[in-house]
């Protein structure tokens, strides 16, 4: 079989071993058992694809696979990975183990529980995979649908509400996005040629520019509600806010980056003209995103509300480098798009394991919990510095190769939003310190909370696992760089061919 | 070249003994974390002391410049077509001294804090967070390019932080590390900024090829205009802003007297000697830039360093936290040796302030150090830092009084200890280029004077305090290290710098200009004697002479409520302004418009979902009441 199928069938497996479980602790052995292989397949994927290209393979996608599906529309399951969707495979790999884990005491319906997140992990596996644009398309309703029921059973607060609302606001985007599609199926082909929805195929041709022109925003605005692009963010502070732990982990660890990767898969590199002519709306709208997420995040008390609007802002900041159309930026906004996945996904891992401790998120109920739970801390001021872009971690990497690939456009309106975005560095260090020392500095504020247990292993291996990811890309930034580089080489290809005027 | 290649162990080792040291944290029972660190760090400091015999002695051809050299280097990532990012290490004059000054002071902190901070909680993770900032300093003057410098710029932050919030529970330390940290990350995005612009028009971060002065960099700095000053200027400026931030020169200067709220020995070794010199280490390495590049930037960073040298020494005068007094000398003498890089030329003799100035740092690294370690066996033996409760200590702790006032002599200016050369070089290149800051900074010298000896004074005579139990001199560990560094502060004035840092690499004559001199000896002592009538003795002199200039001595006293402005402006403009306004429009309006257009469509279902009742009457009334209107449209309508 196919390598990348087996991205899908091994969580399709799980799912169905989780259906004969009994009880929790049966289900999660399953689920554990089933992530972890996953998380091994990635590793092996990722060695398989890096050993392929120093053996020479050029191919822009590797490990293909094509079957015709539905004929009467020419639907295939068309799979194959770049460089790209390696990286952010393994990034989904890492974070739904570390979920997993983080869910280790889920006792209520916890088969449903445990099956529901992995037909999202599913979901999320085969968008990654998928080079067909309605498979893809498929694939990421899959992710989207079990969030409803993640968040509206086992979410805490007003989860009807956060669950409904996250729900339509991303159907939407579907919605949005389904025109997109359709569109792009229907004019891409050249006369005579029959219609397609393969993403290869349809990037040999050029889309006609005034269809591009009506298709972009449709496009990038459907993925963008995804990515959180202002002003389609909100769902993400509610919807985060009531989702269980590991659901936040998975949702803003990796499903907020199909936002992000399809801006990049499809609207980009389907259409570049248009993306070039209509990038300056989007420029002022994830700029806008990158800084009034950060001064959002500055004046919450809910920790997951903080994380939220700070994911506003590190979002805008991939989609801000996808829009500035070259190879360092769009490098920078994959490096971003791992780095956020795995730092988000340990902040919320980590606020689930404090709120499963204190019974409280609000940080001016919290204080001084560094002495008693020293671990947690240790790993969660980790977690911050790593978000306010401290080098040896991969915030930082991300953030510079976006700030110097984007300062290299030479007009003005480029540098002056560029400008804009690298002061979200001063202000991300402001809320951060803020959360760190209200919740972990200083005496401790409630006698409550001088007897509160430190991280158990179940715990220690979700949090350090994701560590060890941040601090990898943080030291040795050039595997994953040149990883993305080189799987640019097309894309970069056609933007020099057309020509587009000011680059 | 390659035979400099173990330097790579100098910054290394100290970042193992962090990750060791840091990861067994609560395993390492008593002192042995403290004992591995500093046996890391004496390895480092042997190093260092044999690169500098290696660099300046043994490899030194007689006679010739001494050039720079990268004994190592490697790709770190390509961060465009044209920029990449290298980690490496650069040996060159600087960056020799800078190694025997971090690692001289680094090691005896190390030894010192032994004792200082034996007991401590958190003992290991002291010694811990000590070897990650002697590494990120290291990696900081070793850089061999702007970017690394830039990264290790940040690590040297963080590590400060972490130092100052060492006593992580008292909510004062906190605050003052996360002040420290977000004034310091705000000069930074100005320092990145710099970079940004200065590495897009010159397509290198590398030192040897920006500073090249015939090289493309320096070449290609004419460039396009803005606001009348060049690109490149522009980003000088902006970089300098990072390095004013590092160095607390005003206005960004009000994070290093919070900063005093870490450990003592942190203090001695961050916030005197080693990282808020950093800024003055950054415009040195880039000094051929601002000089042949842009004149304008090295006039803004003299001004500033000029200025700041006497705000600082104003605002001293007045302070009784001693730390803080030092706090406050130390911005002072860093915006000497500020103004003496801004005034200085490139290259011979022109280039007297860039050699006064890293002299200056030297010398300063020593006294400073051994002023905060002394302030620290003080503070160790009366359990507090407010002078007013101290006075008379002399009797009891001898050697540190002894070593305290070598170096209150030292930074006095007075002959032969270091101090005095190092200033009279400072003096004499602003003589030779602005008479304003020149007289500026004679003044100076004498507050200098005056606010060391009313410290001195206040601390060592006048009459006992009610001590909770009689003060002892501190232990040999902590003693040794001021003997050391007071060993330093007298002798280092003889090194011959002149010949071995300069600006570009050559030696030049230099002697000791009496005509300068001799007043400035004479301030000095002015200085001192005022002290000396007005604290020696307590008497009500000060407070009359503080009633005289009442309001120039409130204004003093509240450090002229730059403080307050900040406050002001972070607290009531960005929190209250910015950022609620900001939460409040996306719950309201943003969040309000998706709300609303929920409750649109909901209204709009309610409106009409009557419609399908189910009620088969309704539908059978509906139906007839709609025949019977259609039937009456046909016949009287159509």
């Amino acid at each position: 079989m196919n390598i990348l199928t087996l991205f899908v069938v091994i969580p399709t497996l799980t799912i169905a071993g989780i259906l004969f479980t009994k009880d929790l602790k049966q289900s999660r052995m399953v689920s554990a058992i089933g992530m972890t292989l996953q998380l091994i397949l990635s590793a092996v994927l990722v060695y398989l694809y890096i050993s392929e290209r120093q053996a020479g393979n050029m191919a822009p996608m590797l490990f293909t696979f094509d079957a015709l599906w539905i004929p009467s529309l020419n639907i295939h399951y068309a799979v194959g990975v770049d460089g790209i969707s390696v990286a952010m495979i393994a990034l989904t790999g890492v974070v739904v183990f570390a979920g997993i884990f983080a869910s280790w005491k889920m006792e209520f319906l916890s088969r449903e529980f445990f099956i529901s997140l992995i037909l999202l992990a599913t979901g999320v596996f085969g968008f990654f995979i998928s080079l067909d644009l309605f498979t893809m398309f498929l694939f990421y309703e899959i992710a989207v649908i079990p969030m409803y029921l993640l968040i509206g059973i086992w979410g805490s607060g007003p989860k009807e509400y956060s669950a409904m609302k996250l729900t339509l606001m991303l159907m939407g985007g579907s919605a949005l996005l389904m025109v997109g599609i359709l569109g792009i199926y229907f004019y891409s082909a050249p006369a005579g040629s029959p219609l397609t929805f393969n993403v290869l195929e349809i990037a040999k041709h050029q889309i006609p520019i005034e269809m591009q022109r009506f298709l972009f925003p449709f496009t990038f605005i459907g993925f963008g509600i995804l990515g959180a692009l202002f002003p389609f963010h909100t769902w993400s502070p509610d919807g985060h806010a009531s989702a269980p732990t590991a659901v936040s982990m998975l949702h803003a660890g990796v499903l907020m980056k199909l936002g992000g990767y399809g801006a990049f898969r499809v609207a980009i590199y389907l259409m570049p003209e248009a993306a070039h002519e209509q990038a300056w709306i989007f420029i002022i709208l994830t700029s806008i995103s990158v800084v009034y997420g950060a001064f959002g995040a500055i004046f919450q008390k809910d920790l997951k509300y903080i994380n939220a609007y700070s994911s506003v802002s590190h979002c805008g900041l991939v989609l801000f480098a996808v829009l500035m159309m070259n190879q360092s930026a769009f490098t920078g906004a994959v490096i971003q798009m791992i780095s956020h996945g795995l730092m988000t996904a340990l902040f919320f891992a980590l606020i689930g394991m404090i709120y499963g401790r204190t019974h409280t998120r609000m940080i001016n109920e919290m204080g001084g919990l560094m002495k008693v739970i020293p671990f947690l801390g240790v790993v969660y001021v980790i977690a911050g510095l790593a978000s306010l872009g401290l080098p040896g971690f991969s915030g930082f990497v991300a953030e510079m190769t976006i700030f110097f690939g984007a300062y290299e456009h030479v007009d003005t309106f480029h540098r002056v939003a560029t400008i804009v975005a690298v002061s979200s560095i001063v202000i991300t260090a402001v809320y951060i310190l803020r959360v760190v020392g209200t919740l972990l500095m200083g005496p401790i504020t409630d006698k409550h909370f001088l007897h509160l247990e430190d991280a158990n292993w179940y715990e220690r291996l979700s949090t350090i696992t994701l560590v060890l990811g941040i601090t990898f890309i943080g030291m040795a930034p050039f595997w994953l760089s040149d990883m993305i580089h080189f799987s640019l080489a097309p894309l970069m290809a056609k933007l020099a061919t057309i020509h587009l005027p000011g680059m | 070249m390659s035979s400099y290649a173990y330097t790579l162990l100098i910054p290394l080792i100290p970042f193992f003994v962090f990750v060791c040291v840091g990861m067994a944290e609560d395993k390492l029972k008593g002192k042995l974390g403290g004992l591995i660190g500093t046996a890391g760090l004496g390895i480092a400091t042997f190093l260092s002391y044999y690169t500098a015999f290696k660099y300046f002695v043994a490899d030194h051809v007689a006679g010739t410049g001494y050039t720079s050299l990268k004994a190592f280097e490697l790709t770190w990532l390509h961060l465009t077509d044209k920029l990449t990012i290298n980690l490496g290490i650069l040996i060159d004059p600087i960056s020799v001294m800078m190694l025997v000054v971090i690692t001289t002071v680094s090691f005896m902190v190390h030894i010192y804090s032994l004792g200082y901070m034996e007991g401590e909680r958190g003992f290991a993770r002291f010694y811990a967070f000590l070897s990650l900032f002697s590494f990120s300093m290291l990696g900081l003057v070793l850089a061999t390019n702007l970017f690394q410098m830039y990264i290790f710029w940040e690590l040297v932050g963080v590590s400060s932080f972490l130092l100052i919030g060492y006593y992580y529970e008292k909510p004062s330390a906190f605050s003052a590390a996360k002040k420290a940290f977000i004034v310091t990350r705000f000069a930074d995005l100005g320092f990145l900024i710099g970079i940004l612009i200065l590495s897009f028009n010159t397509g290198t971060f590398d030192f040897k090829e920006l500073t090249n002065p015939h090289g493309v960099a320096i070449a290609s700095m004419g460039g396009a205009a803005f606001m009348g000053l060049s690109v490149i200027t522009w980003a000088l400026i902006f970089i300098f802003i990072g390095g004013a931030g590092k160095s607390a020169m005003f206005p960004l200067h009000i994070w290093l007297p919070d900063a005093m709220e870490g450990p003592t020995p942190v203090s001695a070794l961050i916030h005197a000697a080693t990282m808020v010199v950093a800024g003055v280490y950054l415009v040195a390495r880039l000094f051929p830039v601002y000089a042949l590049g842009g004149p304008d930037a090295l006039h803004v960073v003299a001004w500033v360093g000029g200025f700041t040298s006497l705000f600082a020494a104003v605002i001293a005068t007045t302070q009784t936290d001693i730390k803080r007094v030092l706090a406050f000398s130390t911005m002072s003498q860093i915006g000497y040796m500020m103004l003496s890089l801004g005034v200085s030329g490139y290259g011979g003799e022109e280039g007297l302030g860039f050699m006064a100035s890293n002299f200056h740092l030297f010398t300063h690294a020593m006294f400073k150090a051994l002023l905060f370690l002394g302030a620290g066996a003080v503070i160790h033996a009366v359990h507090s830092n407010d002078m007013n409760e101290m006075g008379g200590l002399r009797k009891y702790l001898p050697i540190t009084h002894m070593t305290f006032l070598i170096a209150c002599l030292t930074i006095a200016g007075i002959p032969p200890f270091s101090g005095f050369f190092s200033k009279d070089e400072i003096l004499a290149a602003a003589f030779n280029s602005n008479k304003i800051l020149f007289g500026i900074e004679y003044f100076v010298a004498g507050l200098t004077a005056f606010y060391m000896f009313r410290l001195y004074y206040n601390i060592f005579w006048g009459k006992d305090r009610h001590y909770h139990h009689t003060p002892h001199e501190a232990p040999l560990v902590m003693t040794i290290p001021l003997m050391i560094l007071a060993f330093g502060s007298v002798f280092s004035g003889f090194l011959p710098f002149h010949n071995l840092v300069t600006s570009d690499g050559l030696g030049f004559e230099s002697h000791i200009d009496w005509m300068i001199a001799i007043p400035s000896i004479l301030v000095g002592v002015v200085g001192i004697a005022i002290a000396t009538v007005m604290y020696k003795k307590e008497t009500a002199l000060p407070d009359k002479v503080a009633g005289t200039f009442k309001y120039m001595y409130k204004w003093a006293f509240h450090k002229f409520y730059i403080d307050e402005v900040y406050l002001f402006v972070t607290k009531k403009i960005i929190f209250n302004y910015i950022s609620r306004p900001v939460a409040w429009f996306d719950r309201h309006i943003v969040d309000g418009t998706m709300n609303g257009i929920a409750g649109l469509v909901q209204f709009a279902s309610v409106s009409i979902k009557g419609l399908q009742s189910g009620r088969v009457q309704q539908y059978a009334f509906v139906f007839v009441t709609g025949a019977i209107a259609l039937v009456l449209i046909y016949v009287y309508v159509l």
